[in-house]
């Protein structure tokens, strides 16, 4: 595996770069803007070609909106995504519907996300006939094989949406992302509605496919298990910023930030064997409308000093493509 | 665990409840037998669809009927069958003997009463307390489930908080009558990870504290092995297997167990394919024939194809599973038990 990181990092597919991602709240008689919620802010990471590299955080840390902004679902109000050496944000709508061709995002739901009055064929087909990925003649071929690639078989080609298991649509989604042939798939999520047992099988599904197709994957995820599984790297947010990135076995054997620590430790442990020790961390994450002050985790952050409250801590590098953003980085461990 | 010697408070026998759909009949709880002992705590997995939830609502009498009807069976509530009780019986039992825990608190809480109201109710309606002694009744409960300034908090709307306080606040109301027995259903899945460590910690220590027994409702198997003192294992239904925790994790024995636990992602190892059940859990209305389990089974063989095995009974074990019994020919079961609590070890 290590063999083929140092191969495919020399190709950057993706760059974000102080990502800003401020929601505007409206209030009093006008309707005029009374504050932001700041649900992405500053955020800088790159991705190379051919790895996957996973998003992690709990609810509110900003990790779906990045991948919202990276495909303009929203419209990012600052900062710079380049995909392939072109700056995603100051393309026009018409030139991105073209760029998505190679960006393609697989949700949640996929039941939300699929039209329940057209066939798996038709849907297939029409995300083919966009950009007229395959011509008109050999689209339902190709749709076939699609779903013969995603474990699916020929005769499920005229059913609906609704005549599916929740594996089976996922997988569907997971065609339908294939069908236009792209380069880099935002996965948000994309297995965290299912069963364990139907997990694996997806989860396994989506790395079988991105050796054969040689794709990218930005996987946002909550649950550790899934994402230490997939990943090669792994960039970990809080209250909408990234407090460290990390190759997975670093993350997960060495973790440098005192957040990504104690949320490493609160996961329950299945095997009975390894009894660990447990950070459990005060209160709740704050509102990221009046996030605190100097560094955002300090309110709940065991190791908290007067400098973590007055300062914000630069993600800086710890060797080996390690970064954390804390001020003690160095000293932990 | 130590729970042998200990007064069994909840015996459940032969558990059916199904539900009826035009002409088609949905067995969504079909035959479920366990016991729970005061104070431990017994967890009850499966995945989507195997009748872990509906197995729960029947013991607090919650299906609705119609659709759904407890067609058979016993649910003896300290030597007292619940299913006989009275509607008026069973509402005195709710909340005060027998309290339940839901997934999501947002729709459990009534969202225009304050939460110190809400859990002053049940101490004015199960203990007869005056208005203001509830009220302090309430806030000394908000207290001991860690909610900071609770005199404050009280007087707020479950909207005002957050995901983590809203579960304390259900833990709250379903603790303050000092229940025997409490069900937890899927009481943290809704939560983040950090905020699930602070919930289950919050619910250990309070159990420890007041002698309750629960009933631990999950898919999440770390949440089974950091919680529960013997867990049942449902699948289409009806129970596969029953045993200790421990035996849970080091030599499961259904092969559903196995499959389970070896789909899991670890989080301290890594593997380059997860080993996943294939197939999908079969339609509740049109289950196979023999064993649920049987088209999914990497060993299954005829027999399991044609008939249903019983829960065969070892002890304190129980498992639904053709290998162990003596009409078994296929390979040997020993050697797949082998072969699981090596790749956990791993």
């Amino acid at each position: 595996m290590s063999a083929t990181l140092t191969l495919t990092k020399e190709k950057e597919i993706l760059q974000v770069k102080d990502l800003q991602q401020y929601f505007p709240i409206k209030g009093g008689v006008f309707g005029r803007t009374v504050n932001h919620v700041k649900a992405v802010d500053g955020v800088n990471f790159t991705i190379y070609e051919g790895e996957t590299v996973s998003i992690v955080g709990e609810s509110g840390c900003g990790k779906s909106t990045t991948g919202r902004a990276i495909l303009r679902l929203d419209e990012p109000t600052g900062g710079e995504v380049i995909f392939q050496g072109t700056n995603l944000l100051s393309k026009s709508k018409r030139e991105m519907r073209s760029i998505r061709k190679d960006l393609q995002v697989i949700f949640q739901d996929p039941f939300a996300s699929l039209n329940p009055r057209r066939s798996i064929g038709q849907t297939l087909e029409e995300a083919m006939g966009i950009l007229n990925v395959v011509p008109k003649a050999n689209r339902r071929r190709r749709a076939i094989e699609l779903l013969e690639q995603v474990g699916l078989k020929e005769e499920h080609i005229d059913r609906y949406p609704h005549e599916f298991s929740g594996g089976q649509r996922q997988r569907i989604g997971i065609a339908r992302a294939l069908a236009v042939e792209p380069k880099l798939i935002i996965c948000d999520e994309a297995v965290s509605a299912l069963d364990v047992s139907v997990q694996a099988q997806v989860l396994n599904l989506l790395k079988k496919l991105q050796k054969e197709y040689g794709l990218t994957y930005l996987f946002i995820s909550h649950d550790l298990g899934v994402v230490r599984h997939i990943s090669d790297r792994i960039i970990v947010m809080y209250l909408g910023k990234v407090v460290e990135i990390a190759e997975k076995k670093s993350l997960f054997d060495n973790p440098r930030h005192p957040y990504t620590q104690a949320l490493l430790s609160a996961i329950p442990e299945p095997n009975r064997k390894k009894k660990k020790e447990r950070i459990i961390l005060k209160g709740d994450v704050p509102s990221p409308i009046d996030p605190p002050s100097g560094c955002r985790f300090h309110t709940r952050c065991p190791l908290a000093t007067d400098l973590c409250r007055q300062s914000d801590p630069e993600l800086k590098s710890l060797g080996e493509g390690h970064q954390a953003a804390c001020h003690y980085a160095e000293a932990i461990s | 665990m130590g729970t042998e010697h200990k007064e069994t408070i909840l015996e459940v026998k032969n558990l059916k409840t199904h539900f009826f759909s035009g002409k088609k009949v949905i067995k969504a709880v079909d035959g479920v037998d366990f016991d729970v002992k005061r104070g431990e705590t017994l967890g009850i997995v499966g995945e989507s669809g195997s009748g872990k939830s509906i197995t729960s609502l029947s013991i607090m009498r919650l299906i609705a009927e119609p659709p759904g009807k407890i067609v058979d069976g016993e649910i003896n509530f300290k030597g007292k069958n619940l299913l006989s009780e009275t509607e008026e019986g069973m509402r005195q039992m709710r909340g005060n003997k027998i309290s339940m825990i839901f997934q999501e608190p947002m729709t459990s809480l009534n969202p225009v009463y304050s939460v110190g109201e809400q859990i002053a109710e049940a101490f004015r309606i199960h203990q007869k307390l005056p208005k203001k002694e509830a009220w302090q009744r309430a806030v000394e409960m908000l207290r001991l489930v860690g909610i900071p300034s609770p005199e404050k908090r009280a007087k707020q709307e479950p909207h005002e908080l957050s995901g983590g306080m809203r579960q304390r606040v259900m833990i709250a109301m379903a603790l303050a009558c000092k229940p025997e027995l409490l069900i937890a259903d899927e009481p943290t899945t809704a939560l983040d990870v950090t905020i699930q460590a602070q919930i289950l910690d919050l619910l250990k220590n309070l159990q420890e504290q007041l002698g309750t027994a629960v009933i631990m409702i999950t898919h999440d198997m770390g949440v089974v092995s950091e919680t529960c003192d013997r867990v049942a294992v449902m699948y289409c239904g009806k129970i596969v297997e029953h045993t200790d925790v421990d035996s849970l994790f080091e030599n499961p024995k259904h092969p559903y167990t196995q499959g389970l636990l070896r789909s899991i992602p670890a989080v301290d190892r890594d593997v380059e394919e997860l080993e996943a059940i294939p197939g999908t859990v079969p339609s509740p209305d049109n289950l196979p024939k023999g064993c649920s389990f049987a088209p999914r089974c990497p060993f299954a063989t005829d027999l399991c194809r044609t008939e249903e095995p019983d829960l065969l009974i070892d002890n304190d074990d129980k498992v639904r599973c053709w290998m162990y019994s003596e009409r078994w020919n296929g390979p040997a079961a020993k050697e797949v038990a082998a072969d699981v609590s090596h790749a956990n070890a791993n």
